[in-house]
């Protein structure tokens, strides 16, 4: 009797200190929707994101708290390691920065705060999961918490189509990327037997399974499931569509975070489970990088719309990045993750002073939003000429770090091809970046003749009783959310001072990092011997 | 003297300075009196932004501006005083890791071969400085900004020793002239953006290729040496890499340095990136940062990879002539006089290269005295272009001009001694330079050398045609002669008394550079050496050609020969 009841009342040990950053950001999703029940407009459109931003801020100080450790948790399914931890603060970041840029935005407030912030901070948890996993189960749940909360995010402005076109495209293009995955690790399942990546990895390593056929028909798939969230090129169509329709901060979010997530999953499942056919997929792999430089930095020529631009230019960066994982060694994940937490600074850096923008002028996105910005705005043009001259990886700015370190690793690692692939891509991205560039700084603002909606045009609703305000900081959310009359031209819209905080900083930070790129470096010191990895 | 890094951060501190101070006095004023912004600082004060326009300048960035750039050519001239001739090694080194894990220094160093450079690119800059402080700019809180920052690129590539730091500052320094070509150029907008980023790609492609092989030589060498990974010069030096990998990662490099000086096939930015900008930061970027990609040949190329120097040395000189022959052609053919010196500069570069690419002593010393002659002549020619065209009616075409000598006896003295500087005038610095790289590619490549001898002809015919058709001939239309002023003297004085100078003792720049150009070129000689002697066995009139220890003494450079004349022909 005895017996038995000191064997049933043994639970499991859940080792809630390594959990705690997961249980802080999904307990937060939690508080945050229901908060965001609540019936006060200041309840709900001021607490919900504070409470939000404390969550985050909570889960980044038990990321920091847990640095150091390095265990596999709940039944081996996790690990928390120097990967793990550093993905999570890079993520964390990101959604710092979306919540900031989302404070105000028209999206947060059609879809409910509470539920908007609820389902960002679901996505977190998700990827946070994802960086975690290690076995294919986890891997997947961690996919698809991520994934499903994102679709919803990129349709939260209910009453513009493109947005709820944009979610549609990216519920429909991102469930064939989870199927083919899913279908993908169920072939690797089917031939090793084993679930969990160090188990693969020893059934691989012993006999010929490496090259076995169905191996590495569920290695591709995996490969094609895995670049459809991380926006490789061939299965990177669905990304100009979604960036460009979905909320500026979701993009924002998107283009940030969900790089982070595919890519450290990338690392986990091939530079740790299938290292042993590296073999088979190192040179495929390398090809599917270097066609993404070109086809993403080829695209993104010639765009008028910046979020377009970007989510071409993003397809670029995945595909540098990519360069990292391809190598298969320390060196190369730690520059992937290195180039990750660059990435979080350059792409929010751009988005913000884009959505500080759409907010002021009726051109949207579009690269004339940005002409005389330079003459107007500097502390907004600073942000964004750093952060694309950061993207095409000019000295002295964080890019130009972070593709030293790709370069470095991918021609340590045998692939001194792809190193030049790299730099031919950042010649080609000159072409779009330099062009903002110069609108922002060589061209004159445009007159208010040029910008179609001004107050005295036609708006509907009462547009002119709100038009007559004067349009503040932070002054009334309608005026400055709605899309009707999002721009008062000739009005002197100020940006809202948390968008200008995020350029600021992340602006700072792209500088900063870029002569001073030791703190980078010893963020990610640990990344690679975390993997195993020589 | 103080550590490098004074030297290079002085100016960006400067203009950053300048700024900082510049935006508190524009507040004071306007708090003061609340009067009508003055037209120092304030951006609103918009004068004419057209070259011919005169504004009051000298307004509180560009003073604190000047002060930097004095400061910087001070310390400039300090230490080529400080260099003593005999050393062949690195003086005032600094040298802290950057980044430890890419194996990154922040090493810094006087050579031979940087010492003049520098001193070039100081003296430049104070005199565009001036120039530019001879009318205002729009918004010259920025404008001066990006000046200084490129005077302070210019400088860390040229003392960078390592290779990581250089190819960083390298690619820096060109973004302070994009700014400056886009915002402050010529012309519409739409020629402006056009031709910054025709400049722009055009140069980052040749510098991102070069990104790429620099990573790979450290690297590579890493692999072979078995040790941590390292740029700095010296080490990778100790560690060459095999035959192939020298191959193709000197054509890397060849790509970057080609287009920044920039050579024949690979110039096609230069007319339109000339014409728009404005022409004191053209005098920089033509006197100063071609030369960049000349001494990146000589500084890095050739000591890191001499096989692969050696291997293309022919390629190499054919490029060059090629350029020679081109460059005086079209400067020849054509009548906007910028572009006229923005030819001849790639015929002068084409020179440069080929005395580097003799791969031997006599031409590297001649090539190095040439550029700093070059960066001495084009600046104050461009100058010159600038004044000229103020007195033919803003424009810049030599068929609008002529007769401007009549009423400017000085002006018409100063432009003689440039053109003839700029054709090699037998008693100038640069018909030392021309000499001695023609001595030098004669003893390399003979065929070459006399093809060569045409660009030389070539010089004096586009020289003295550009000379004679601005200050004689029939007065143009708009000509409206008149004597430079005071403050166009304050720019072009220095600068010919410089050329001067150097005309009558450019021992001071061979005798410190005779050390550092030997050994820069020691080992790709060393690899070409055999080839060459085979060509010239082929050569019936080789014989006859003294060698080297016999005519100019045991070390067989110029300069060890010309003192040695000197003192032969006193002791006896």
């Amino acid at each position: 009797m005895s017996l038995l009841a000191t064997t049933t009342l043994k639970g499991p040990h859940v080792d809630f200190a390594a959990l705690s950053p997961l249980m802080a950001l999904l307990g937060g999703a939690a508080i945050v929707l229901l908060v965001g029940l609540l019936g006060s407009r200041w309840v709900r459109a001021q607490l919900v994101p504070a409470l939000s931003l404390l969550a985050l801020g909570t889960a980044a100080g038990l990321t920091i708290w847990q640095w150091n450790a390095e265990k596999s948790i709940v039944a081996g399914a996790l690990r928390i390691d120097s990967l793990s931890l550093t993905l999570n603060l890079i993520l964390i970041a990101g959604g710092v920065c979306t919540v900031l840029l989302a404070w105000r935005s028209l999206a947060a407030r059609e879809a409910a705060h509470g539920e908007w912030h609820a389902l960002l901070l679901t996505s977190i948890g998700g990827m946070s999961l994802l960086a975690a996993a290690q076995n294919t189960v986890a891997l997947f749940l961690g996919l698809e918490l991520l994934s499903i909360p994102l679709y919803v995010l990129c349709a939260t402005e209910l009453k513009r189509e493109h947005s709820l076109e944009s979610g549609l495209k990216y519920l429909i293009v991102g469930s064939v990327g989870s199927a083919t995955l899913l279908y993908g690790l169920a072939l690797i399942y089917g031939a090793t037997g084993q679930t969990d990546f160090a188990g693969i990895d020893s059934a691989l390593s012993s006999g010929t399974l490496a090259t076995d056929p169905l191996t590495l028909t569920g290695v591709a798939l995996c490969v094609a499931g895995l670049c459809f969230k991380a926006s490789v090129a061939p299965f990177h169509q669905w990304t100009p569509d979604v960036y460009e329709g979905a909320p500026t901060p979701v993009t924002a979010f998107m283009a940030v975070a969900t790089k982070v997530a595919a890519l450290g999953v990338f690392l986990r499942l091939f530079d740790v489970a299938l290292i042993e056919a590296h073999a088979s997929w190192g040179i495929a792999v390398a090809v599917l990088a270097a066609i993404t430089i070109i086809v993403g930095n080829v695209g993104a020529l010639g765009q008028s719309s910046l979020k377009r631009m970007l989510a071409y230019s993003s397809v670029a960066q995945a595909g540098y990045m990519l360069a990292g994982v391809v190598v298969a060694s320390k060196l190369g994940a730690q520059a992937t993750v290195f180039y990750l937490a660059v990435y979080l600074f350059l792409n929010m850096a751009a988005f913000a002073t884009i959505l500080a923008r759409e907010r002021e002028t009726s051109l949207g996105d579009s690269v004339a939003a940005m002409r005389g910005l330079g003459r107007e705005r500097p502390l907004l043009a600073w942000p964004m000429t750093l952060a694309m001259l950061g993207l095409a990886g000019i000295p002295a700015t964080a890019g130009f770090m972070g593709k030293f370190y790709l370069i470095d690793a991918s021609v340590s690692g045998g692939y001194t091809w792809l190193g030049v692939v790299i730099v031919i891509g950042s010649m080609i991205s000159l072409g779009y970046y330099l062009p903002v560039i110069a609108a922002m700084w060589m061209s004159e603002a445009p007159s208010p003749a040029d910008a179609p909606p001004t107050t005295a045009a036609p708006t509907p609703g009462p547009a002119p009783a709100e038009g007559a305000l004067p349009a503040l900081a932070g002054g009334s959310p309608e005026l400055d959310e709605d899309p009707a009359y999002p721009a008062r031209a000739g009005a002197v819209a100020r940006t809202q001072p948390e968008v200008a905080l995020v350029a600021i900083v992340s602006g700072a930070a792209i500088l900063f990092f870029g002569i001073v790129p030791q703190p980078l470096f010893n963020l990610v010191h640990g990344v690679g011997s975390a993997l195993g990895l020589l | 003297m103080p550590p490098l890094s004074i030297l290079i951060w002085l100016p960006a501190a400067c203009g950053v300075i300048g700024a900082i101070l510049c935006t508190l006095i524009g507040r004071a004023r306007s708090s003061s009196s609340g009067a009508a912004p003055l037209a120092s600082g304030v951006e609103s004060a918009r004068t004419d932004a057209t070259p011919d326009a005169r504004g009051d300048g000298w307004d509180v960035p560009g003073v604190v501006a000047l002060i930097g750039t004095l400061g910087a050519l001070g310390l400039a001239i300090g230490y080529i005083a400080d260099y003593s001739p005999g050393t062949s090694g690195l003086t005032h080194v600094t040298d802290v890791v950057w980044i430890s894990e890419l194996g990154i220094h922040y090493k810094l160093g006087v050579s031979g071969l940087n010492v003049f450079l520098v001193g070039l690119t100081t003296l430049l800059f104070a005199a565009a400085t001036i120039a530019a402080n001879l009318r205002s700019w729009e918004r010259p809180r920025l404008f001066w900004c990006f000046f200084m920052l490129a005077e302070s690129a210019v400088l860390g590539a040229l003392l960078a020793q390592d290779l990581a730091l250089f190819v960083a500052f390298f690619d820096l320094m060109l973004i302070p002239f994009y700014f400056l070509t886009g915002m402050w150029g010529r012309g519409t907008r739409e020629q402006r953006v056009k031709a910054t980023i025709k400049l722009v790609i055009y140069t980052l492609v040749g510098s991102l290729l070069m990104l790429a092989a620099a990573i790979a030589t450290g690297v590579l060498a890493a692999q072979q040496g078995g040790g941590h990974i390292t740029f700095v010069l010296s080490a990778l030096q100790a560690m060459p890499l095999s035959k192939g990998s020298q191959e193709w990662i000197f054509l890397f490099f060849a790509a970057a340095f080609l287009v920044k000086m920039p050579a024949f096939p690979l110039h096609g930015w230069m007319p339109d990136g000339y014409r728009a900008m404005p022409i004191e930061v053209l005098m920089v970027f033509s006197g100063v940062l071609s030369k960049v990609g000349a001494y990146g040949f000589l500084a890095i190329v050739l000591p890191l990879f001499p096989q692969g120097a050696a291997h293309f040395q022919t390629l190499m000189l054919v490029i060059a002539l090629v350029s020679i022959l081109y460059g005086s052609a079209v400067a020849f053919a054509q009548t906007d006089a910028r572009l006229i010196a923005g030819y001849s500069s790639v015929a002068q570069l084409g020179f440069i290269t080929l005395g580097i690419f003799a791969l031997n002593p006599q031409g590297a010393q001649g090539a190095l005295l040439q550029m700093v002659n070059h960066g001495l002549v084009v600046a104050p020619l461009l100058f010159i272009v600038a004044i000229l065209s103020r007195r033919a009616g803003g424009s810049e075409d030599v068929r609008d001009m002529g007769g401007i000598a009549f009423r400017a006896p000085v002006l018409a003295s100063v432009f003689l001694i440039v053109s003839l500087a700029t054709l090699a005038m037998p008693g100038s610095a640069n018909f030392v330079g021309e000499f001695m790289i023609l001595l030098g590619v004669f003893q390399a490549k003979l065929v070459i050398a006399i093809i060569a001898f045409a660009g030389v002809v070539m010089a004096s015919v586009y020289a003295l045609r550009l000379f004679i058709r601005a200050m004689h001939n029939r007065v143009g239309k708009d000509v409206d002669s008149r004597e430079i002023s005071l403050r166009d003297g304050l720019v072009l004085v220095p600068l010919v008394a410089v050329i001067v100078f150097m005309a009558i003792y450019p021992q001071l720049a061979l005798k410190r550079s005779e050390g550092s150009t030997k050994a820069a070129v020691a080992s790709a000689q060393a690899v070409a050496d055999p080839a060459s002697t085979a060509v010239a066995s082929l050569v019936p009139g080789r014989p006859n050609v003294p060698a080297p220890s016999r005519y100019c003494g045991p070390n067989g450079a110029y300069a060890t020969c010309y003192e040695g004349t000197k003192t032969g022909s006193s002791n006896p």
